[in-house]
């Protein structure tokens, strides 16, 4: 198989088929908090994406040529989540001086993604299934991986805004009103996704 | 000795973190397809919990509040690598079904919030009993939605097959725990408010961001500052545009 099949399988399967919110219950907390309405969704879901993605880039490389080397390796929840936690603040900084644009768009989620557990679950993620010391293309296949995830959350929680939306209008029983019926969207959505495993 | 006890009763039942808090709902719904499971996983963040409630008491002094946070967190990592080296050790069957969940006790809410919120302010025994009450708290609840959820998905109980049920398996997948929670949350609702509307904005379903009380989200790395102006519902408007700038220069005047 070539390295473009195997990394077009990776992005299908990680975006899709295990999408990381509706099978693998990370990053629950934005999808259920910040899924009000589409904008502010894809907002999260842009923000989401560029974190993860240089995310993985970083804590992969760190990964091969740090702890790995040097049998490190027990360290990595230590090592990934400040790493994680510093970058996004750097990210943050770097975005506000070179590209104000850009800032004014993904700023204010930035902060809220450092505690996001799918980024780190993503990180260690690419390093249980060995993407990252793989031999060849390694850290390419950690982005990739990250970024299909990424893009995974962020069609699931756009998804989930616009149905929201229109829930907003429906007549629902009292106790349902607020989170319970979210969480049985969710439900409802992950029973949908479940289609996609047929076709890795 | 009687505020120990009421530490206890407060995270068992008064302010149960997944019942009545529902913080840390990403391990609830994803490693209860058994109540073993759920036992495990209670366990294992509860030890983490003590031991990070215990050591952040006796630090509360020595750590300056600008980088309690970093100190925190590297806090809670140490001891979740304690307990994943443990648990690969001794017992293998519970690491292989908790997997990636167990590393990411690190960023459950519960934690980081009963260190800012409790652990930072109070006495070493408070805080550990503290630790012990939350952590019963949550493993109790987990272990329930883990029972449903077996009981419902694979006709088990403990392990042990319940005749003439014919399980239906859609409860130990995704969409099942969702479905759990779902009911879960709508019972909630019923009991706090009667027929009444919900009103859930101070717990973490809304968005562990907007979790004031706690210190899971916006929180993290000196940024009480940050949270505090951003506590009027952040992504709503245009009112984050204005607002953030008068934190951001907060918060690196704190620096």
């Amino acid at each position: 198989m070539s390295t473009l099949q195997q990394l077009l399988l990776i992005a299908v399967g990680s975006a899709l088929v295990n999408n990381v919110v509706l099978s693998q219950f990370l990053g629950l907390c934005p999808f259920l908090g910040v899924s009000k309405n589409t904008k502010t969704a894809g907002g999260m879901g842009m923000a989401v994406i560029f974190v993860i993605t240089i995310a993985s880039l970083v804590t992969g490389a760190i990964y091969k040529f740090f702890l790995a080397p040097w049998d490190l390796t027990y360290l990595q929840t230590i090592v990934f989540i400040l790493v994680i936690a510093a970058l996004v603040q750097l990210v943050e900084m770097f975005l506000k001086k070179f590209s104000p644009a850009l800032y004014r768009a993904l700023g204010v989620y930035l902060p809220l993604i450092t505690t996001n557990c799918a980024v780190l679950g993503v990180a260690l993620t690419n390093v249980q299934k060995g993407y990252a010391t793989q031999a060849s293309f390694g850290l390419l296949t950690c982005v990739v991986n990250g970024a299909a995830t990424a893009v995974g959350f962020t069609i699931a929680i756009v998804i989930m805004a616009g149905i929201r939306e229109r829930i907003e209008h429906n007549d629902i029983s009292p106790s349902f009103q607020g989170m319970p019926i979210v969480l049985v969207t969710a439900g409802l959505m992950a029973m949908a996704f479940f289609g996609f495993s047929g076709l890795i | 000795m009687k505020a120990y006890m009421e530490r206890i009763y407060n995270g068992l039942i008064k302010e149960n973190p997944t019942f009545v808090l529902f913080l840390g709902i990403c391990p609830t719904l994803a490693v209860t397809t058994s109540a073993l499971n759920g036992v495990g996983m209670g366990l294992s963040t509860m030890a983490v919990l003590v031991m990070s409630n215990l050591l952040i008491s006796l630090l509360r002094k020595v750590i300056p509040s600008q980088v309690r946070m970093p100190a925190y967190i590297t806090i809670i990592a140490s001891f979740v690598t304690i307990v994943h080296l443990l648990l690969e050790a001794y017992v293998p069957s519970l690491y292989e079904s908790l997997g990636l969940y167990i590393p990411l006790i690190v960023v459950n809410c519960i934690i980081l919030g009963r260190a800012e919120a409790y652990a930072s302010s109070h006495s070493v025994g408070l805080s550990l009993f503290d630790g012990i009450g939350m952590g019963l708290g949550f493993t109790v609840a987990l272990t329930c939605i883990g029972a449903v959820r077996e009981l419902l998905g694979a006709g088990t109980v403990l392990g042990f097959t319940v005749p003439v049920y014919e399980p239906a398996t859609i409860f130990i997948l995704a969409p099942g725990a969702f479905f759990v929670l779902a009911a879960l949350a709508a019972v909630m609702n019923r009991v706090q408010h009667g027929n009444g509307r919900t009103s859930t904005t101070d717990s973490c379903l809304e968005g562990c961001e907007h979790c004031t009380n706690m210190g899971c989200g916006g929180r993290v790395f000196t940024r009480a500052a940050v949270s505090e102006t951003e506590e009027a519902d952040v992504p709503a408007g245009g009112a984050e545009e204005i607002e953030k700038p008068a934190a951001a220069e907060e918060k690196e005047g704190q620096e």
